[in-house]
């Protein structure tokens, strides 16, 4: 929190002015009343007309200095909130891109966005609201009470038992209905929930026939809500009018009391009138300051919501220029004995592996879920740091180089499908900018993309929705594959990026590779044995140790982990028929 | 044509659609809309002739005091002037204003709290037939419109009509009296001041206007690039790993700095021009506050108004920039609120599936139900509506009684045949176009074909989501157009790719597959589908509640509850997706022994990825652009050496 505070710091001056703007305003309403008290006192009772004339000239004056104390104070107070806002906003996003996958891991994606889109919005609304209500109620609270004693304190009691009032008020708000507001909203949530499931699960919900079932459970939501609804609005019908009552009253209790004193000569006609409007300003300004409180939580909550972010310690940074390695000529990957568990986490996630995947080889990883195989991964693109052991890449260990040159070498294919909105041919250039059109459709076609992107209107040019909505999980994937071989790095990962390819398509798509890709170092990270069966070297793991390590036919006969894996998708004699169609590939 | 003739046949179904159908009920524009929201504020119309009435005298009391209190301070300034305060006459004024105040908050409050009370009932009511219109639209419905497109209309068109039925109907009675009123007693007291107030008001709604208009566009630019900053965030954060992996950072960075210096623009400039209006109203209000002064000073002087009456222009003057501030905005919100109307209006109005019961069913005795079951439905009239609700009310009681025996569905066997089906999304454009076959009662059928062959619309067919163009399906002999959805649909149990689950407990979800089933039946389901064990290791077992994004069990797992659902169901046909592509060789290995067991002694159509499968079904069907190519056995379909031959050999040989 602290962090985002001192954000504020260079704006010291802009709040400066915003405060000296705001006490002008404020003085210059105040005055306003006087001066009317005087047009009334001195002019009309008396019948001085000149007197009005001078005095109503200057109150034009005084008006016209209010409002440009007030638009100053604007200016200053939104270009301070807007420009924190920014910085925060840039801030967050920087520090968000360098996270490593530990620090991502410690907040998730959604709450991430949250934070810097939501979260920042609401702390520059905050800030505006902050630099011109939080300064300008108290300002005026405090100045029309000042004023409101000059003229009479005889009269203050009114002004003190409508605040009372108001208080009394607010205090049944604060308890009766604000509470609700959050339930609310969570009621709300519940409705537009079961809506939302409802939708998606059309299919299920009809094949099920449960119709009634589904209905009745948002009916019960819906009775809830429209009941919550209904009491707060039944407050809230009750609270306005209630306002306006003890406003109108205090009028009232002023002109009965004030009549009093002015028989006793204790008072100036023209000081009541100025009295009843100090009045109002005492009592709106209270409900200002009561306002303000309610909202100051909410935003001292996004506060530190940002500063959690601002304040992680990124655990994955380059080494100094100096200290700096560099790699290659060759590329081979290797593992050195590495364990790795998550911080705060006993269990280990990887333990004690070694191996070497050597340039124009293959070597595959397979494995069950949260056997550690994506952990390798990450590990080799440097997501993560191995907590033991060493991970070097084109003989260097990965913690001495620098994070960009490092993955200059790799060319990455995720798990997940990821492309970003623009167009394929943007997409395709993620990784190298330089590159020539040949060079796109030359890894297209490897990729067996070329047919698909031929069939869309624009080819290459198609445009890529956000989240590349608008191609199917196989196409993405290719695109992806397309991406990586764009880069033309000497590494290439594939994290399972063929689970959504149908068979014929994974296939060409091997061969393809096999035949192009020669020199590469090429791991391979993959849940269907027909993918891997003609890999040079299989690594299989099990809870994250290494259970085997060699060839399809050298693991099918040793390890036992390795058949049942193999047999749970093959039949014996298609296991047979697999590895000797995988070598024929070769 | 063809729904116009089965309409005839069954005369008592034709009142109630046809009356749906009329084309006048779609409101196409602004009055239309209007109008028929109005509609929904019929049944209340006692309640809103009261509102409207209690808005009026509280408006009406409101204006009026002022006045009074002018009265009051009159008497003080006489009293000052000459004899002493009349102090009777004084306390009777004061009274009358308390009076009056009192009137005020008393009709305020009540009119406020009727209001409360008819909008939530309105807003409820449309929720309800929303959610009810969910249930009767056409599957083929979605295929047009988005989820996200419905969704949008339940919740935030929902609400955008929620505030106008609060607030601005009876703000906008309110601020037109106010204006009237406000104007007759400023004309009352002087019409010398009420001119000089009227040249400044204007004035002052012209320098509004102009700012306003100046900082729309500010605004606009506002939301713009807070949607490409929350947009590029999103993506960003999403891709992060890929962003790294090709060393994107500083390009990330410097497109989200354009964004961001954009939207700090948009966002200071919109905010200080808005800022602006406060001010600006107040210079003016102020201006003709000091003209007022200045004015009624004069006229006092002259003895043609009293200093109290003064005191209540001021006030006049004061609140007369609201009301016309509030009329502005209303008529932006009714502008809003009949776009939304529209939305949600369209949506109610938009054609449903076909009658839920079939031919072969008598209608005479439902219409009978209905007459004397119409009454005590939701306030919806039609006999359709009465109709339906009676057919499912029917199939719950069926379902409850034969559940006691465990065989709702004895009477059917799984003979499932296909005679010249013929099919297409989009009509004039046939995806299936002659397809007959037939399954007898416990084989398995694999549908196999390529990524986007159209594998799943066989199994929409089957469960009549959609309705055939040509041609019939026949499920133990009989046409499913000849049954009611609910019949034909429990016949069916479900496995699908994507397992949808709703956010309640395990136990619950289970017993989706048959809602009255007892917790010894959901635990023996589940041990059926390998799940027990795994579901008794969760924190609450049974009881877990799955959150929304059911992010607190794997897929593995869920595609297990799904499966434990489908053998609660107990249907004797099945419907299965294979795909598993998200989990691990062990549960793979755990969901296949799960679905062998649920598919024991049941027709299968199993929608294959795996070859085992493939080769150990009885037939298989193969498709290609949604159309079924080839169909036999493996060994036929092999020795046939064509698309299934090739699709098969592509796995091993060259």
């Amino acid at each position: 929190m602290k962090t985002v505070l001192s954000y504020y710091k260079k704006y010291i001056p802009f709040m400066l002015i915003v405060m000296a703007a705001l006490f002008g305003q404020v003085w210059c309403e105040l005055s306003l009343p006087n001066y009317m008290s005087d047009i009334i006192n001195n002019g009309i009772v008396k019948g001085d007309m000149d007197h009005i004339k001078s005095v109503g000239t200057i109150m034009i004056l005084v008006a016209i200095l209010a409002a440009a104390c007030a638009i100053t104070g604007s200016l200053f107070a939104t270009l301070t909130a807007a420009k924190t806002a920014r910085k925060i906003r840039s801030n967050i996003f920087r520090k968000v891109t360098a996270f490593s996958a530990a620090e991502q891991d410690k907040f998730s994606t959604a709450s991430l966005i949250t934070r810097s889109t939501n979260d920042v919005q609401m702390v520059q609304q905050a800030t505006t609201m902050a630099l011109r209500m939080m300064l300008f109620a108290p300002l005026m609270g405090i100045g029309a009470v000042i004023m409101a004693l000059r003229t009479s304190v005889s009269l203050s009691w009114t002004v003190g038992l409508a605040l009372i009032c108001v208080l009394g008020l607010m205090i049944f708000s604060f308890f009766a209905i604000f509470p609700r507001f959050r339930v609310m909203q969570e009621k709300l949530d519940r409705v537009n929930l079961i809506m939302k499931e409802r939708l998606s699960g059309t299919l299920v919900v009809r094949a099920f026939m449960t119709e009634a079932k589904e209905e009745d459970r948002f009916d019960d939501a819906n009775i809830d809500l429209t009941r919550l609804y209904i009491f707060v609005n039944k407050c809230l019908a009750f609270m306005l009018p209630t306002m306006t009552f003890i406003m109108s009253g205090v009028g009232l209790l002023i002109i009965w009391a004030g009549a009093h004193l002015i028989e006793a000569d204790k008072l100036m006609i023209g000081d009541m009138l100025a009295y009843l409007q100090y009045a109002m300003h005492v009592i709106m300004s209270f409900m200002f300051v009561t306002m303000i409180f309610v909202m100051l939580p909410r935003a001292a909550v996004s506060l530190k919501r940002i500063g959690q972010v601002l304040d992680t310690k990124i655990s994955i940074t380059d080494p100094e220029d100096a200290k700096a390695a560099s790699c290659g000529p060759a590329y081979p990957v290797e593992f050195r004995n590495v364990s790795f568990s998550y911080p705060d986490s006993e269990e280990k996630v990887l333990d004690d592996i070694s191996f070497t995947a050597q340039p124009a080889q293959t070597t595959a990883i397979i494995g069950g879920t949260g056997s550690g195989k994506s952990t390798v991964i990450k590990l080799i693109t440097r997501f993560f740091d191995a907590t033991e052991g060493h991970v070097l890449v084109g003989g260097a260990d990965v913690r001495d180089l620098k994070q960009k040159e490092l993955r200059s070498h790799i060319g990455l294919v995720p798990q997940k499908g990821i492309l970003f909105s623009g167009t394929i041919e943007s997409n395709l250039r993620y990784g190298n900018e330089d590159a020539t059109e040949e060079d796109l459709i030359r890894a297209a076609e490897i990729a067996q993309a070329m047919d698909f992107i031929n069939e869309k209107p624009d080819g290459l040019k198609e445009e890529i929705a956000q989240g590349g909505t608008n191609v199917s999980g196989g196409q993405m994937q290719r695109l992806c594959i397309a991406r990586a071989l764009v880069k033309n790095p000497e590494i290439l990962v594939f994290d399972d990026s063929f689970s959504a390819l149908d068979f014929s398509t994974d296939k060409a798509l091997r061969k393809a590779l096999r035949e192009t890709i020669g020199g590469c170092t090429f791991i391979i990270v993959a849940q269907r044995i027909n993918t891997i069966v003609d890999a040079d070297q299989i690594i299989v793991l099990d809870e994250g140790k290494i259970a085997g390590k060699g060839t399809h036919e050298e693991l099918l006969a040793t390890c036992e982990i390795y058949r049942e894996i193999a047999l749970s998708q093959l039949s014996e004699e298609e296991l047979g028929r697999a590895a000797v169609s995988g070598k024929e590939v070769n | 044509m063809a729904d116009i003739k089965e309409e005839r046949k069954h005369p008592p179904q034709q009142g109630g659609r046809a009356a749906r159908m009329m084309p006048g009920e779609k409101a196409r524009d602004f009055k239309g809309t209007i109008l028929t929201l109005f509609g929904y504020l019929r049944p209340y119309k006692w309640q809103l002739v009261l509102v409207g009435l209690m808005s009026l005298l509280s408006t009406v009391f409101a204006i009026v005091s002022p006045t009074v209190l002018g009265m009051a301070t009159d008497i003080v300034v006489k009293g000052v002037m000459g004899t002493g305060v009349d102090y009777h006459a004084l306390l009777m004024i004061i009274l009358i204003l308390l009076g009056l105040y009192l009137l005020s908050w008393l009709f305020g409050a009540v009119q406020a709290w009727v209001m409360a009370v008819v909008s939530q009932k309105i807003i409820y009511t449309l929720r309800e037939r929303m959610s009810e219109k969910l249930d009767r639209l056409p599957l083929k419905y979605f295929d047009r419109v988005s989820y996200g497109d419905v969704q949008s209309r339940m919740v935030n068109d929902i609400e955008t009509i929620n505030q106008t039925l609060t607030a601005s109907i009876t703000q906008m009675i309110t601020a037109i009296i106010t204006l009237v009123g406000i104007l007759i007693m400023m004309l009352r007291i002087s019409l010398i001041m009420t001119l000089a107030a009227m040249v400044v008001i204007p004035a002052s709604m012209l320098v509004i206007r102009l700012v306003v208009s100046k900082s729309q566009g500010h605004f606009k630019n506002q939301q713009k690039y807070l949607g490409k900053v929350n947009g590029h965030v999103e993506e960003m954060f999403s891709g992060h790993d890929i962003v790294k992996a090709f060393n994107r950072e500083e390009i990330s960075e410097e497109q989200f700095n354009e964004y961001n210096d954009k939207l700090y623009e948009s966002a200071w400039k919109s905010q200080f021009l808005s800022g602006l209006m406060m001010p600006l109203t107040m210079v003016i209000g102020n201006l003709a506050y000091v003209m007022v002064c200045f004015l009624g000073g004069y006229l006092a002087l002259n003895g043609k108004v009293s200093i109290g009456q003064i005191q209540a222009f001021i006030q006049y003057v004061r609140s007369f920039n609201q009301p016309v501030q509030q009329v502005a905005n209303i008529a932006n919100q009714l502008q809003s609120t009949a776009a939304a109307a529209e939305r949600i209006f369209e949506l109610l109005d938009e054609e449903e599936e076909e009658a839920a019961y079939g031919t072969d069913i008598d209608p005479t005795p439902i219409t009978a139900h209905v007459a004397k079951d119409a009454k005590p439905l939701r306030g919806d009239e039609s006999l359709w509506a009465a109709a339906l609700s009676y057919v499912k009310n029917a199939v719950k009681e069926a379902v409850r009684k034969d559940s006691l025996k465990y065989d709702f569905t004895k009477d059917v066997d799984g003979d499932v045949a296909f005679e010249h089906v013929k099919f297409g999304y989009v009509p004039g454009e046939p995806i299936v176009k002659d397809f007959s076959f037939e399954a007898k009662a416990g084989q398995r059928i694999a549908i196999v074909g390529p990524t986007g062959a159209g594998k799943t619309t066989l199994v929409k067919l089957l469960l009549r989501y959609y309705e055939l163009d040509g041609g019939r399906i026949l499920v133990d002999g009989v046409d499913i157009k000849g049954m009611n959805r609910h019949e034909l649909r429990s016949k069916f149990g479900m496995v699908l790719q994507e397992t949808w689950l709703s956010s309640s407990t395990i136990r619950e979800n289970i017993r989706y597959g048959r809602t009255d089933a007892t917790d010894e039946e959901v635990e023996a389901a589940a041990k059926a589908a390998q799940v027990d064990h795994f579901i008794k290791t969760l924190p609450g077992g049974y009881d877990l509640e799955i959150n929304e994004e059911a992010t607190n069990i794997s897929a593995g797992q869920k595609q297990l509850l799904t499966i434990a659902r489908a053998i609660l169901a107990n249907a004797p046909i099945l419907i299965l997706d294979e795909a598993t592509s998200s989990v691990d060789t062990r549960t793979e290995r755990i969901i296949q022994k799960a679905m062998a067991n649920l598919m024991e002694n049941r027709t299968s159509f199993i929608i294959a990825h795996r070859l085992s499968t493939i080769r150990d079904a009885d037939h298989i069907l193969v498709l290609d652009h949604g159309d079924i190519v080839e169909q036999g056995s493996h060994e036929e379909l092999l020795a046939r050496d064509g698309f299934y031959a090739k699709l098969y050999n592509s796995q091993f040989a060259n």
